[in-house]
């Protein structure tokens, strides 16, 4: 889906990376878009992300931080970290992206539990992640949120309705990736 | 893609603007920030918005400031207040000035997600009534009449064009499209309304009792004439003589109008004394005048003398759109006329309506509404209560409709009977044949009364 650049997976965590975890997800992003993709581990985010009052994360720092750095060659950055993320008006976000922009970042910090907040199982958190990893990646690529709540375009304000969608894009948001992707590229 | 709508966040943080305004570009909304009420104004001076995201504490201009200016710029917008501080005062102050809705900081995506996504359906729907309802005030109308089809209008802005002066009309169209409708109209509408609008069917008289109608008579004109009587000519003085079916009068008659209409004055019948005329003539015909013209019929210079003004009435099936409009005006008057809880059609009887081909125009759909109208139970006319003519087929399609002259006769002479209850003078009489005809009849086609 156009050779301009590579998607960059950025692990940003507290925690060590889950590389075979991690692994998996590049691999279905990059099956995904059709665009080669790099996994790499990054210290971070730096300690200004983080709000003491609130405990959480600022997305859209973290975002700013990503995209001061974004190495090159790669067209698109995406970070992930097990750490909450929050936007000031809101409780939490799950991820954060520029909508035609080269950066993104997700949180499987709240994708790791259930709704009750019990810790989830593996394989759940690991289907959540590739969701939201594609979703906020779908946002690069110029996406915006799809009213088909089965499409992993659905906007997402709980770990329900992330499971209630797809690891894939509906077919109008498939067909709107490859045209944004040819107006961007070329066909 | 299309975008879903404008949205301005007012916020002097800049990190709450930026965050927010990706969140909501997430949904495809096309957001604009301002960091001050100052400049949020200017922007609401420069560009409408759907939604307006306001921080409450603001230096300067504040929140409520910036939504009571809002209500004025633009009040249609919707205005969300965002606060830190949850107090009950300044939430009823916000919705006091109409504020949409108040949401206290921080406050969870799915909030947010939901009041925006309803606020934008509600005014998607709001868009869409007022479209709506201007496509419903889109209808013409030209006083009695009224159109949403655009050759009516054109025969609306002809008629009125017409109305304001004094030229001969002719008013064209099939039997039912509403021609003397139009013609009381176009008097209505001219400078002579205050005067008399007099009509006159000239198919429905001999020559000499149509002579005397327009023109009058002395006493003793004719076996009969006992005293003298004033002509529709006379009567119409000051006002509209309206000549309907002008195609069906005699060539004499024909003669006699074209030397009123030249010079504007006659005499009564049986009479010398010339009178003058300023009737204003409409006349109309539901037959093609200019091949009554060709095949000799009608008189070249009289033809020319009433075609001054043509106007054409398309008929029904030409304009299928004023259907629902002519129901529901119809519907109306038979409410009012009835005293019956009428509403409305049912959609399968609108459906079969507009599927039908109208031979007889407005005046049978006029008539299949009252019947239907009359019949109807409740305040819903369905397709039951509607009794339209024969379909229209396709030549050579099958038909179960009775072909014969002699079959169509006979059953027509069956219902009459029976709507008499076989009352034989009655039913003689509906028929316009005499009793013995009728008894011819009955046992040629051995009509049988438990039949």
């Amino acid at each position: 889906m156009g050779g301009q650049g590579t998607i960059l997976l950025e692990w940003i965590g507290e925690a060590p990376m889950a590389s075979d975890l991690l692994e998996r997800v590049r691999g279905q992003v990059e099956a995904t878009f059709a665009v080669p993709t790099d996994l790499r581990a990054v210290n971070g985010p730096p300690s200004e992300c983080l709000d003491p009052r609130r405990g959480q994360h600022s997305s859209t720092k973290i975002l700013r931080w990503i995209l001061a750095a974004v190495p090159p060659g790669a067209a698109k950055v995406l970070g992930i970290t097990d750490v909450d993320l929050f936007i000031p008006v809101l409780t939490f976000v799950f991820g954060e992206a520029q909508v035609g922009g080269p950066a993104a970042v997700v949180s499987t910090a709240r994708l790791c539990l259930t709704y009750d907040e019990e810790p989830a199982p593996p394989v759940l958190v690991e289907a959540r992640l590739l969701k939201e990893c594609l979703h906020e990646l779908g946002h690069t690529f110029g996406l915006i949120h799809c009213a088909d709540v089965t499409c992993v375009m659905s906007r997402s304000n709980s770990v329900l309705d992330v499971d209630q969608k797809r690891a894939g894009f509906c077919r109008d948001c498939r067909q709107r990736l490859r045209a944004l992707t040819e107006e961007r590229d070329g066909p | 893609m299309k975008a879903k709508g404008s949205i301005l966040v007012v916020d002097d943080e800049e990190i709450v603007r930026d965050s927010l305004a990706r969140w909501l570009e997430e949904d495809g909304y096309q957001v604009d920030t301002a960091p001050d009420g100052q400049a949020a104004l200017a922007k609401l001076a420069a560009q409408a918005y759907a939604i307006l995201l306001v921080d409450l504490k603001m230096p300067g201009i504040d929140g409520l400031q910036v939504l009571a200016q809002a209500r004025t710029l633009q009040p249609d917008a919707a205005v969300i207040i965002m606060t830190a501080y949850a107090t009950v005062d300044t939430a009823v102050q916000a919705m006091k000035q109409g504020a949409y809705d108040y949401l206290v900081k921080p406050f969870e995506p799915e909030e947010l997600s939901l009041m925006v996504g309803k606020l934008t359906n509600t005014q998607a729907l709001r868009r869409e009534n007022v479209l709506l309802r201007k496509a419903l005030k889109r209808q013409c109308e030209f006083k009695d009449l009224v159109s949403k089809s655009p050759k009516m209008e054109a025969v609306f802005e002809l008629a009125r064009t017409a109305a304001k002066s004094n030229s001969t009309v002719l008013i064209l169209g099939g039997s039912g499209t509403g021609k003397e409708l139009l013609a009381r109209a176009i008097h209505a509408e001219s400078l002579r309304r205050e005067g008399p609008f007099v009509g006159v069917s000239c198919a429905a008289l001999t020559e000499s009792l149509l002579e005397s109608e327009l023109f009058g008579h002395e006493k003793g004109a004719f076996t009969g004439a006992v005293g003298s009587a004033r002509g529709k000519f006379e009567i119409a003085a000051g006002g509209t003589l309206f000549l309907d079916e002008i195609g069906d009068i005699s060539p004499k008659l024909q003669l006699d109008l074209l030397r009123v209409l030249d010079a504007r004055e006659f005499c009564r019948v049986g009479g010398s004394q010339v009178i003058k005329t300023d009737a204003r003539i409409i006349a109309a015909t539901n037959r093609d005048l200019k091949k009554l013209v060709d095949s000799g019929s009608f008189r070249e210079d009289l033809y020319y003398r009433l075609n001054v003004i043509p106007v054409t009435l398309p008929p029904l099936r030409e304009r299928k759109e004023d259907i629902p409009l002519l129901a529901e005006h119809f519907l109306a008057q038979f409410r009012t006329e009835m005293r019956k809880p009428l509403e409305s059609l049912s959609g399968e009887a609108l459906e079969m309506l507009m599927a039908y081909d109208w031979p007889g125009n407005v005046r049978e759909l006029r008539n299949v509404l009252e019947r239907g109208a009359v019949l109807a139970r409740g305040p819903i006319l369905t397709p039951l209560g509607l009794e339209l003519g024969p379909p229209t087929l396709p030549p050579g399609a099958p038909t179960d409709t009775p072909d014969s002259l002699r079959e169509v006769e006979r059953r027509h002479i069956e219902v009459t009977l029976k709507q008499h209850n076989w009352n034989i003078t009655r039913a003689a009489k509906a028929l316009g044949i005499d009793r013995v005809t009728l008894y011819n009849k009955i046992k040629r086609y051995q009509i049988r009364e438990d039949e």
